[in-house]
């Protein structure tokens, strides 16, 4: 019904719209010019409406700025974050100042510059000394940008330092959830491969290698300890995923047949975080940021930042994967080695 | 005349013609349609995004069951996310907006009676329009259309399994593609030779409009790059149909491994942007060619720095086809070729600030008309500014890392690209509809239409950067299932409500563009007081162009308001005064 309605009015607001092209053409003609030009007074109206629309869009801009501002990510809770965040800030700064700039000049000069039969534009074809220096002036700022950008991302990209305390950590993707697994006490993951999925083995772990059996794997929420860093090395067992952790500053590919990794110190705990944002109920999440299929916008799960002790205390309460039923600690020497070839 | 021989005449005229001027018409009437479709499409999406969930009548009565009782299908919201995108980027913004003023404009521009080879010019107009046809035709098979997003990336392409669109939907898009690609080729090879060969005498390099330096530069794009998306497409068939692994390697998927091994799929990726990134000037060059054009013209001025406008397209074509990594920052892809590819991808911003500076310049002290054409034309250089200033924040690498693949670029990219290249064409078909039709646009209905688009379509994509700075990702059927993006319920229906006035704003162009086609005013033979050679042709349609001689150039085209000319214009083929000096000439 709604939709037979709304039909009819659109082939009504046709027929309307080409009476009304009747109506401009007829009234132009009666009045002896011809219906498609533009008149001096036209076009001075449009010149008008150019300032208007500036002074309009900018409105717009601001409003947004004030009404949705206050809900973009807080700071960052990543120790490369306070880097990102300068960096952002810098760049958004020039943008949106040479946005204002050039918008600016730009409707001033539609508006300023409207046709007047009286008037003859200014024959200026070419400036060799202007046009070096909007090419000057914008290729130093690029560099400058250039090197402060490659600067950050180096310091982002360096991987954490194997002699260093840190925490590793698989995240790992399907259709359509997420698994962590920690390396446990020996900080190194068993090997895995989707090859050695079966029955309850969902992470296709390798149950032959020793390094598997401290892993713990779990579901739902993951806990990081703040001020330690962090290794995540990222695999998906079946199409592209990405790891998108916005709050922390971080997102890295889920790759089927590789691993991909990305790290990060944190340093704001979840409990600092909700006082911060005057939300009880905030929570860093972990989401599915590259199409993967039908629910790919409900792939989550949820991170906890906390004190090194609660850390402790929360992963020593999780399970072993422990496939043989064997301690880490006690395996003898063939084992290993028949777990190195 | 026996009835036989009028229905073959007819044939010829209107369907298989070879003629420049109806390709150019088939091409844009071809064009729009697709991207009618491509719009009808995005607002039904954005009902969807506006209010999640809801039951639509319009769902009904056009989705059937892609909607579920009026409720869109997660799977099928994103095999209308994908549709969307592939239309509007290739249907409408190559072959419609390239397709149409390639062929209209270079021959009339150049003083050429046709394009070098008609027939392959006609070949390319129905490569184009099957693979159209087989592009929506695979809307209605088992499984939807293609799915995996029109960057397609596999393992989701690829598999069954992993969406319902990757079956018979995602083989039609190869095939339609395919086809795509070819009649892109033969249109470019075209463009290039009849570009370089056919110049009609005095018409140097150098006094070629800006038009057609920007249709050569989007055509040798094309030829480099769209055979590589043909062997990515190719790869990715034989993946999907012939057991082999270049894309595909340890997947487990519905209960079982699958036999793959070896092949990766960011291979796919570095082939798929090594095209997808120059195709994104592919789509923009022209409309930044005919923009120049007509700011020049209807500012009654040079355009300003006409050599350093051909560099800046000669540059940015150039690094365009080394950027591409950009698109992969977060791949896992070895730092320092990320550390590379931020390097020129942000020296596009040279070339582009040029552009810009060039325009405004060309604007001051002009003497402007504020034809829909010139007004689209202004819009252009706002989008221009606004979408290729976010660009610095996702082309550097270390920044991309949070806005990567979320909002932020949806609002980039439709800004730059979407609104540039479709007010590109949107100001090309006003400023020629004397030349295509022979009859003149409305000029009220086009201010209109024009001051409804600019408005509603800022109020689309401006909003969009605030999501995407909130970590909203693109690609999401709802918002709704994330805490975090509570507050962004009103913005999102704002979003929606834009996108609805900006569709129906098109109907102002389209009932425009079917009136003037059939029944406007008659043209005059140079309405706009223009210098280029297409002005001087007759305004009924005659086989090529010109009744005589092709008329001999002796200027560059922008000699507007030169001191001590009488008019205020001085067409090209007006020989240069005793101590006149030519512009284009050194
Ligand atoms: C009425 C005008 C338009 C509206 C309202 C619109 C809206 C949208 C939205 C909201 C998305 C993102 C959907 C998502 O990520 O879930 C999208 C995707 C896209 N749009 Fe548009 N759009 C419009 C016109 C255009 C135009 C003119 C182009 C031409 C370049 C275009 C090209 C694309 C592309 C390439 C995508 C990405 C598709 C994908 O993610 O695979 N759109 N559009
Ligand atoms: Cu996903
Ligand atoms: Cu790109």
């Amino acid at each position: 019904m709604g939709v037979t309605l709304t039909f009819i009015a659109i082939v009504l607001g046709i027929v309307a719209v080409v009476y009304l092209l009747r109506v401009f053409e007829l009234s132009a003609i009666a009045q002896g010019k011809k219906p498609w030009e533009v008149t001096e007074e036209e076009g001075k109206n449009q010149a008008r409406l150019m300032p208007v629309f500036m002074i309009a869009f900018y409105a717009f801009f601001i409003w947004q700025i004030v009404h949705w501002g206050p809900y973009l990510l807080p700071e960052s809770a990543s120790k490369h974050g306070e880097d990102y965040d300068t960096l952002m800030t810098i760049t958004m700064g020039l943008i949106i100042f040479v946005f204002f700039v050039t918008q600016t000049l730009l409707f001033y000069f539609a508006y300023k510059y409207a046709y007047s039969k009286n008037r003859r534009a200014t024959y200026y074809a070419h400036n060799n000394k202007l046009e070096l220096l909007w090419t000057g002036v914008p290729s130093l700022v690029l560099t400058i940008l250039i090197l402060f950008g490659l600067n950050t991302w180096n310091e982002i990209m360096q991987p954490v330092n194997e002699e260093e305390e840190h925490v590793l950590i698989e995240l790992y993707a399907k259709q359509f959830d997420w698994t962590a697994r920690y390396a446990g006490k020996d900080n190194k993951l068993g090997r895995a491969s989707v090859k050695n999925i079966a029955g309850t083995n969902a992470l296709g772990v390798d149950s032959t290698d020793i390094h598997a059996n401290d892993d713990k794997i779990v579901k739902g929420e993951f806990h990081i300890p703040v001020g330690v860093p962090v290794q995540f090395v990222m695999r998906s067992q079946d199409v592209l995923h990405s790891a998108y952790m916005p709050h922390f500053r971080a997102q890295m590919n889920c790759v089927p047949g590789a691993k991909t990794q990305f790290n990060f110190t944190p340093t704001i705990t979840t409990e600092e975080m909700r006082q911060k944002t005057g939300n009880p109920d905030f929570n860093y999440i972990l989401l599915c940021n590259k199409i993967c299929g039908a629910a790919h916008y409900n792939m989550q799960m949820d991170i906890i930042v906390e004190s090194k002790e609660d850390y402790e205390k929360w992963l020593a309460e999780q399970k072993e994967f422990n496939p043989n039923g064997k301690n880490a600690n006690n395996i003898n020497e063939k084992e290993i080695k028949l777990a190195q070839r | 005349m026996t009835a036989h021989s009028h229905k073959k005449d007819w044939l010829f005229t209107y369907v298989f013609s070879t003629d420049h001027k109806m390709i150019s018409k088939q091409f844009l009437f071809t064009g729009f349609i697709m991207g009618f479709i491509g719009m009808l499409m995005s607002t039904f999406f954005r009902l969807q995004l506006g209010w999640p969930g809801e039951s639509f009548e319009v769902f009904k009565m056009f989705l059937g069951d892609w909607a579920t009782e009026g409720v869109l299908n997660p799977d099928k919201y994103l095999a209308l996310v994908t549709m969307h995108g592939t239309i509007m980027v290739f249907f409408l913004l190559t072959g419609g907006l390239s397709g149409t003023f390639s062929n209209l404009l270079i021959p009339l521009q150049i003083g050429a009676r046709d394009m070098a080879s008609g027939f392959i010019n006609m070949l390319s107009y129905w490569l184009f329009f099957l693979s159209s046809v087989v592009m929506l035709v695979s809307l209605f098979v088992e499984g939807g259309s293609a799915s995996a997003g029109w960057t397609i990336y596999p393992p989701l392409s690829a598999l069954p399994q992993a969406i319902p669109g990757s079956g018979l939907g995602m083989t039609l898009w190869l095939i339609s593609m395919t086809i795509f690609i070819a009649s892109s080729l033969l249109g470019s090879l075209n463009y290039i030779v009849t570009i370089l060969n056919l110049r009609t005498k005095g018409m140097k390099m150098t006094r070629m409009p800006l038009t057609i330096w920007a249709f050569l530069f989007t055509a040798i794009l094309g030829v480099l790059s769209f055979p590589v998306l043909l062997s990515a497409a190719l790869l990715l068939v034989f993946d999907r149909s012939f057991g082999t692994s270049f894309y595909l390697s340890d997947i487990f998927m519905g209960g079982e491994l699958l036999p793959y091994e070896g092949g990766s799929p960011i291979l796919f990726e570095h082939l798929f942007w090594f095209l997808g990134h120059p195709e994104v000037y592919i789509v923009l060059l022209p409309a930044l060619g005919i923009t120049s054009e007509i700011v020049s013209t209807m500012s009654r001025k040079p355009i300003f720095g006409y050599r350093a406008m051909v560099g800046s397209m000669m540059a940015i074509g150039f690094l365009s086809m080394i950027v591409w990594g950009h698109h992969m920052f977060v791949t896992g892809m070895n730092p320092f070729l990320g550390a590379v590819f931020t390097f020129t991808t942000l020296l596009i911003a040279i070339p582009s600030a040029v552009k810009v500076f060039n325009y405004l310049t060309t604007l001051w002290k002009g003497n402007i008309k504020f034809t829909p054409a010139m007004l689209f034309s202004i819009g252009l250089v706002s989008t221009f500014i606004s979408g290729g200033l976010t660009g610095l924040i996702l082309g550097d690498s270390a920044l991309d890392i949070n806005v990567h693949d979320t909002y932020f670029v949806v609002g980039h990219f439709h800004i730059v690209m979407g609104l540039s290249a479709v007010f590109g064409m949107f100001a090309g078909v006003y400023h020629w509809a004397p030349k295509m039709f022979g009859r003149m646009m409305n000029n009220q209905l086009g201010v209109a239409h024009f001051w409804l688009t600019f408005a509603s379509a800022y109020g689309v994509f401006f909003p969009m950067h605030f999501l995407g700075l909130a970590g909203v990702p693109r690609r999401y059927y709802t918002n709704s299932n994330f805490p975090l993006f509570d507050n962004f319920v009103d913005l999102n229906e704002l979003v929606s409500i834009f996108a609805i006035i900006a569709a129906f704003a098109q109907l102002l162009f389209i009932v425009n563009l079917i009136y003037t086609a059939f029944r406007g005013p008659k043209a005059t033979r140079n309405p706009w007081h223009g210098n280029t050679l297409e002005w001087t042709t007759p305004v009924e349609h005659i086989h090529g162009n010109w009744p005589g001689e092709i008329p001999e150039v002796h200027r560059w085209a922008y000699d507007y308001s030169k001191p001590g000319a009488e008019n205020d214009y001085i067409p090209q083929t007006v020989p240069l005064g005793p101590d006149e000096e030519d512009e284009g000439g050194h």
